[in-house]
């Protein structure tokens, strides 16, 4: 079982190292985003730094959306789902590798850059460590979640819209405690307790997520 | 052993057979044949536990598949019209990649000696995208040389290869056969098969060829 889990992550790593393309655009689409509001507000440090959780966390949001879109969908293409769906082990360990190996490439590199990112919005250290660190906790949260989205839209026309419909609602727990935490510990009340329901949320996800989307998996592949 | 008893599909508000009924036993090869749209592939699908049957079950070994879905897939190959390839992998990595999902440890020089009897030699480590759809085809089904699943199920096998190769592909069936493993395909040419039993059973209603 742990040798298809590892054989599913290495295999989606290798295909984004061969199709960078498609990761760039995320990574980019983030910066971009994150970049446009101090081009647009001016250079009010103080609305900057109130601003910038809500802005980092949208722009999560938002690009974690825009890859959801692939994460099956060539599989589904090529066949190789099919043969997932028939492979002797546990479809939701096949699942939670793909997700990982999907976080990996388009979650990782969001909180890798996310320091850089934060020097436009003149945020302290600390705060940027408590950003990195919901961002952490909260983007393969975000992943888990957009998967159930991408399985139930699989092979639906006009499915890139149906996924933002049917996952956004299920987001907004996720990006009101990341966004709560960096603000509680920016304003010095402390975001222990955002934190703590971040990474429940985190832990619900990883346990709950994989076994419904490999249930709706089924259901799209028929 | 695998028995289908009473198979119905109806797709949306289409029936596209009902009332199916046959067994497959070691050593036998099924030969499904059938007008196009008659629900070959559909039938495959119900077989693999990919599709539920609107009615009727499908036994492995006396237990129905959906409650032992994952030692059913242990002892199943599927191959369908897509062969499941990853386009950006080369013809070695997508052999071990398959392979491993399905659970066997396939060592690396294994996969590329495979390829090479398949006729893909100077080809193993190019992408899939870059070979020709026959070659495809070809790296597609150098899992059945490696496969130690008793049953194969193979949605046309034949589509998009050329003289050579279906003459290897027939002898790899009747090797499988011989060994007393079972397969079900469908294809609209004949199957020579010198050992084991041929069964056929014939989907549709129309004779073959009429339009």
């Amino acid at each position: 079982m742990f040798n298809a889990f590892r054989t599913i992550i290495m295999r989606d790593l290798l295909l984004a190292m061969r199709r960078r393309s498609d990761v760039l655009t995320t990574l980019f689409f983030f910066v971009i985003v994150v970049s446009l509001f101090p081009l647009g507000i001016g250079p009010e440090l103080n609305i900057l730094r109130l601003i910038a959780p809500g802005v980092f966390w949208v722009a999560a949001l938002l690009a974690s959306m825009l890859a959801l879109e692939k994460l099956f969908f060539v599989d589904y293409q090529d066949g190789a789902l099919e043969q997932m769906l028939l492979a002797p082990q546990p479809l939701s360990v096949l699942v939670l590798g793909k997700v990982l190996a999907h976080w990996l490439v388009t979650g990782l590199p969001l909180v890798l850059l996310s320091p850089l990112l934060g020097l436009q919005y003149d945020l302290s250290t600390a705060t940027i460590g408590t950003m990195m660190l919901t961002l952490l906790i909260g983007t393969p949260a975000l992943s888990l979640i957009g998967a159930i989205g991408a399985a139930l839209t699989l092979g639906l026309r006009g499915g890139g819209v149906l996924v933002s419909l049917l996952v956004l609602p299920l987001y907004i727990p996720v990006l009101i405690f990341g966004a709560g935490a960096v603000e509680a510990e920016a304003s010095g009340l402390g975001g222990a307790g955002h934190l703590s329901m971040l990474g429940a949320i985190l832990l619900l996800a990883a346990l709950a997520a994989p076994l419904a989307t490999a249930a709706a998996l089924r259901i799209s592949a028929e | 052993m695998l028995e289908v008893v009473n198979l119905q599909c109806i797709r949306g508000d289409r029936c596209l057979f009902s009332g199916i009924g046959f067994t497959v036993g070691e050593g036998e090869l099924l030969h499904l044949y059938g007008h196009n749209g008659s629900g070959k592939t559909t039938l495959m699908r119900a077989l693999c536990g990919l599709i539920a049957p609107t009615e009727g079950e499908v036994r492995w070994n006396d237990e129905p598949i959906r409650r032992q879905r994952e030692e059913y897939a242990a002892e199943l190959l599927y191959l369908g019209h897509k062969n499941g390839l990853k386009d950006d992998l080369t013809g070695v990595e997508n052999l071990l990649v398959a392979c491993r999902l399905a659970g066997l440890s396939v060592p690396e020089d294994r996969a590329w000696e495979v390829l090479e009897q398949m006729g893909l030699r100077g080809h193993e480590d190019l992408p899939a995208r870059v070979l020709s759809q026959g070659q495809q085809k070809r790296v597609a089904l150098a899992r059945l040389l490696l496969s130690q699943a008793p049953l194969w199920i193979l949605d046309e096998p034949f589509v998009g290869l050329d003289v050579a190769a279906v003459a290897l592909l027939e002898k790899v069936l009747a090797e499988h056969v011989a060994r007393g493993g079972m397969v079900i395909l469908t294809t609209h040419q004949e199957v020579a098969l010198t050992t084991g039993k041929v069964k056929k059973l014939r989907l549709g209603w129309k004779e073959d060829g009429c339009v």
